[in-house]
This record gives C-alpha cells, sequence and structure tokens, in this order.
C-alpha cells in the first residue's frame, strides 16, 4: 500500500471502492500476499519445529463465559516460552483462546481483532456472534495447507451474546469445522483431554462467576499435572494462568493478583489432597 | 453543434471551487472544539443512521459536511488506510498527519483533474492526545489543502459566522458539558443573527475522550447521557456569564 500511496499520494482506487466491510475481503482485492492463507510453502520434509501453545479451556455460567489458558509453549520436548499469552479479547464481547503453532496463531488472532473492529467500524454496528464464530471458521480453514504440515491452529471462541443474554462457547478443529458446547464448557490443546475430565466432574449449570473462574484453573492444573507440555501455576516465577470473563459488561482480564489468589487457594488445597476435589461416586 | 470556446485556466479553477463551496455550504455546518479530556463533535443532524462523525482508529475521529455519498467513500478508504497501515506496523504509527495528508493528497487529485467532478466535501482528521497538548485537529477542505487547527473550528453552510461566535467564548479548559453547551448555542445562531432551538433529538455528537480506558477513544454520546450532559450546560450556565459575551445574548 506504502508503495502504491507514494508515487500519486492519493488513496489508491481499492481504498475508495464501495464494497466489502470486511478487512480481509479489500485485503484479497488490494494485497493479497499479505494474507496468511496465500503464502507459498516450499515443499518440506516431516513436519516444522516451532513453538506450540498447549491448553485452552472455557466454561459458561449464567449471566457469562469464562475462557482460560496456561502460559506454556514448547517446541518438541523443550520449554520454548514459560510466559506465553494465548487469551485475547477479540471484541468488546468475545475472545478468542489458541493453542497450536504459536507464530500463525497470534497471527490469526490479530487479524481477527482487526476483522471485527474493521466491520464495526464501516458498518457502524457489530457482527452478530454467530457472525464473528463464522469468521474465524473461515480463518482457520485458510491456514488448512500449514497445518498438513504440522502448523496447525486450534482457537476456542467464548462471548456473550448481548441478543439471547448468555455466555455462548464455539470449538474448532484444524478444518474449520465448527460446533458449539451446549454442555457448557469446551477445551483444546494437548492437554485438553485431561482438562475435559475435570471439567466433567466438577462443572453444573447453576456456577457463580468466581466458581467459574476457580474452575478453570482447576482444570488447568490438572491438565498441567498430566500433559507435560500444559504448564502448572509458577509460584517462583509468579507465572498464573490467564483467565478472562466476558459478561454483560464486556471483556475483563483477571489482574495478575486476582488469578495468583486463585492458583494459590488451589494450591493450598492440593498441599492435602494432590488429586484435587472428588466427585461423589453415585 | 456548438463550438467549443476558450476558459481561462484562473476561470475553470474558480469555477470548480465556486461548485465545490456551493454544495458544501447547502449542508448543515457541524463544529469540532477541544475541551479538558479530549475533543468532541456537535452536529445538527436529524438522521439516526447516516453520520457525519465516526471513528477511524484508535485515537483518531472524522468529521465532514458535504455531500455524504463522497465523504461516506472518503471516509471507509480512511478506516482501510489506517487498519492496513496498524495491521503492516504497529497501532502506534497510524496517526492524524498520515491520514490528513493522504486524504489531502485525494482531494487535490480530484480537485485538480479535469476528468472528475470536484468532490463537494470539507472534512476535519482529529486526533486525542495523551495530553491537551498533544491534540492534533486538521481540516481539509475541497481543494486539497490542509489547515492545521487549535481550539474550535466550524465547517458547512455557515461556518464563518459559527467559528467567529466560538473564537470568542472557547476555551480550552471547558468541561464536557460546557463545550457541548457552546456548540448547540454556536449552531443555534442564524445567518441572520437570531437564534433558534435545536430539540436533542436532532443534535449528534461524539467525542475523543482521553480518560477512556479502553484503547479506542471514539464514543457517541446518544439519548439519556446526552440530555444529562445539556442539562448539567445549563445549570452552569451562570459561571459562564462572567465572559461578558454571554450576557449580551
Amino acid at each position: 500500500m506504502e508503495a502504491n500511496t507514494r508515487h500519486t499520494g492519493r488513496l489508491p482506487a481499492a481504498f475508495l471502492t464501495p464494497g466489502s466491510s470486511s478487512f480481509m475481503d479489500f485485503l484479497t482485492e488490494h494485497q493479497p500476499e499479505i494474507l496468511p492463507g496465500n503464502r507459498q510453502l516450499p515443499p518440506l520434509q516431516g513436519a516444522v519445529e516451532a513453538p506450540h501453545g498447549t491448553t485452552i479451556v472455557a466454561v459458561t455460567f449464567p449471566g457469562g463465559v469464562v475462557l482460560a489458558g496456561d502460559r506454556r509453549a514448547t517446541m518438541g520436548n523443550m520449554i520454548a516460552q514459560r510466559d506465553i499469552e494465548k487469551v485475547f479479547p477479540a471484541d468488546e464481547y468475545s475472545a478468542v483462546g489458541v493453542a497450536g503453532t504459536a507464530g500463525l496463531a497470534v497471527e490469526m488472532v490479530k487479524l481477527f481483532q482487526l476483522e471485527l473492529e474493521h466491520f464495526e467500524k464501516v458498518e457502524g454496528a457489530t457482527l452478530s456472534l454467530e457472525g464473528k464464530a463464522n469468521r474465524l471458521s473461515t480463518m482457520i480453514r485458510g491456514n488448512l495447507g500449514m497445518a498438513m504440515q504440522g502448523l496447525a491452529v486450534v482457537p476456542v471462541f467464548a462471548g456473550y451474546d448481548v441478543d439471547r443474554e448468555k455466555g455462548r462457547i464455539f470449538s474448532y478443529d484444524v478444518t474449520g469445522g465448527r460446533s458449539e458446547e451446549h454442555v457448557g464448557y469446551a477445551a483444546t490443546g494437548s492437554g485438553s483431554v485431561f482438562a475435559r475430565g475435570a471439567m466433567k466432574k466438577l462443572y453444573h449449570d447453576g456456577l457463580t462467576e468466581d466458581e467459574a473462574t476457580t474452575l478453570v484453573v482447576q482444570a488447568l492444573y490438572d491438565a498441567a499435572d498430566d500433559d507435560s507440555a500444559t504448564g502448572g501455576p509458577d509460584v517462583g516465577r509468579r507465572i498464573y494462568p490467564i483467565v478472562t470473563v466476558i459478561t454483560d459488561d464486556g471483556f475483563r482480564r483477571l489482574t495478575d493478583d486476582e488469578s495468583a489468589a486463585i492458583a494459590r487457594s488451589i494450591l493450598e488445597r492440593r498441599m492435602e489432597q494432590p488429586d484435587g476435589p472428588r466427585a461423589a461416586l453415585l | 453543434m456548438s463550438t467549443p470556446f476558450y476558459v481561462s485556466p484562473q476561470q475553470q479553477m474558480a469555477d470548480r471551487a465556486e461548485y465545490a463551496r456551493k454544495g458544501i455550504a447547502r449542508g448543515r455546518s457541524l463544529v469540532v472544539l477541544q475541551y479538558a479530556d479530549g475533543i468532541v463533535f456537535v452536529g445538527e443532524n436529524p438522521s439516526r443512521a447516516l453520520h457525519k462523525f465516526s471513528e477511524i482508529y484508535d485515537r483518531i475521529g472524522f468529521a465532514a459536511a458535504g455531500k455524504y455519498n463522497e465523504y461516506e467513500n472518503l471516509r471507509i478508504g480512511g478506516v482501510r488506510y489506517a487498519d492496513l497501515r496498524g495491521y503492516t506496523y504497529d497501532r502506534d504509527d497510524v496517526t492524524a498527519r498520515g491520514l490528513a495528508n493522504v486524504y489531502a493528497q485525494t482531494l487535490g487529485t480530484i480537485f485538480s483533474s479535469a476528468a472528475e467532478k470536484p468532490y463537494e466535501v470539507e472534512l476535519v482528521v482529529a486526533e486525542v492526545g495523551v495530553t491537551r497538548e498533544g491534540d492534533q485537529i486538521y481540516r481539509l477542505p475541497h481543494d486539497g489543502s490542509i489547515v492545521d487547527e487549535h481550539g474550535s473550528l466550524a465547517v458547512g453552510g455557515n461556518a464563518e459566522q459559527i467559528s467567529t461566535y466560538l473564537d470568542q467564548h472557547h476555551s480550552d479548559s471547558m468541561t464536557l458539558a460546557e463545550a457541548l453547551k457552546l456548540a448547540v448555542r454556536a449552531l443555534s445562531r442564524d445567518t441572520n443573527g437570531s437564534e433558534r432551538e435545536i430539540p436533542a433529538e436532532r443534535l449528534e455528537v461524539a467525542v475523543l475522550d482521553r480518560t477512556r480506558p479502553q484503547k479506542r477513544k471514539f464514543k457517541r454520546i446518544v439519548g439519556r447521557q446526552l440530555s444529562r450532559l445539556l442539562d448539567e450546560g445549563g445549570s452552569t450556565d451562570a459561571p459562564s456569564d462572567t465572559e461578558p459575551e454571554a450576557d449580551a445574548e
């Protein structure tokens, strides 16, 4: 774009052409080479080594939804980063948490945030929650070529639906397949199997916001307990899970102190009961 | 068959400028004011759907008078320019100065190209700074020039008279309610000096508020908040009476 505006200085025709309110459609028209899906990859043997982010969990409660993620990124059997952030606000009423290739995931989130903001500015109205979820689906599908080379990105999308007045969770598969989680919880990433097991036993549909934030940290703890790629609370370095809450007041990320308090109270209980809270047998 | 006759370049440009100015003057005026916590946009707009003011980027707002389809096109162009620039570099690299330059080039090229009809628009690009000294307001007339403005300005039909009135009464340390009240008073003055009432439903108001915690500082003021601010402005009418001109009304 810079090159195009420079020789005459005026906005190129593509900028002033009426049409789509989508930023990605505009890029496809004007500068397709910077869209992630349009990159040509050289043929490769085997998988590419790059940092991978791991576990994301989400839980709904009456009045909203909680989305949280651990802080570890791994590369093979190495820890690539201890304090990576994998949960981001998408806009005022939604958030996205990503597992998979960290670099591509962050780029996808950046473009997704921009896509929602751009639509909002051009149209003067926000997309429906379904509309946002579908947009994300398209972007994951655009990454399919990369995913087949081992560079997959698999997000969880959570938001507060202002029309239906409730929190909703959408999970995805690597091909962009989208499914809404009606059971009230979802997880993605390498530790998701264990996190989902924990949530299945702890979840009920009358949780308060405080209980919901505790539940997600419990689930992440259980994931870290059994999956080496998921990081548990790091008390020494003061690195705690990122916990975000979306209600009709909008998106809010818990402060480090709030997140630390939850993690510490769980750690304290686990000193006596290392496997965490027990569910009734019958 | 009519024979083509000679028109001097001076005359041609003067005609084009006249044409654009007339188009802009047909629209209702709008004003942009600096106040203590940011920049406020106020205009008379009976439509709820067709906005005169909009958000371009985090700290940048856009206001326009004139022909709707033309400035709407420029607005969307500006949003695309800002979003692409922020995506390519960083959000901090999108500035009102850069955007104003691109708009000036665009308007200037269109104005001087004989193949295109001149745009009948006058734009304002404003950026709210971290402090009042960092605020920037640029006015872009139809011909592609840029005017760096401070304090207050008016564009549209009755602009000259309104901005004289604003200059006399405006101060940078005004609260939002005071600035809003002043803007409404300025807008309700007719060409012949008489005043008319503009009801709150016909006002379009937006602010770039530097105290907003979100990174996006643009906010529309509508409904209850607007009428509350207008009432609040009314109750603080007494202190503004300290200005001699305010008494004269």
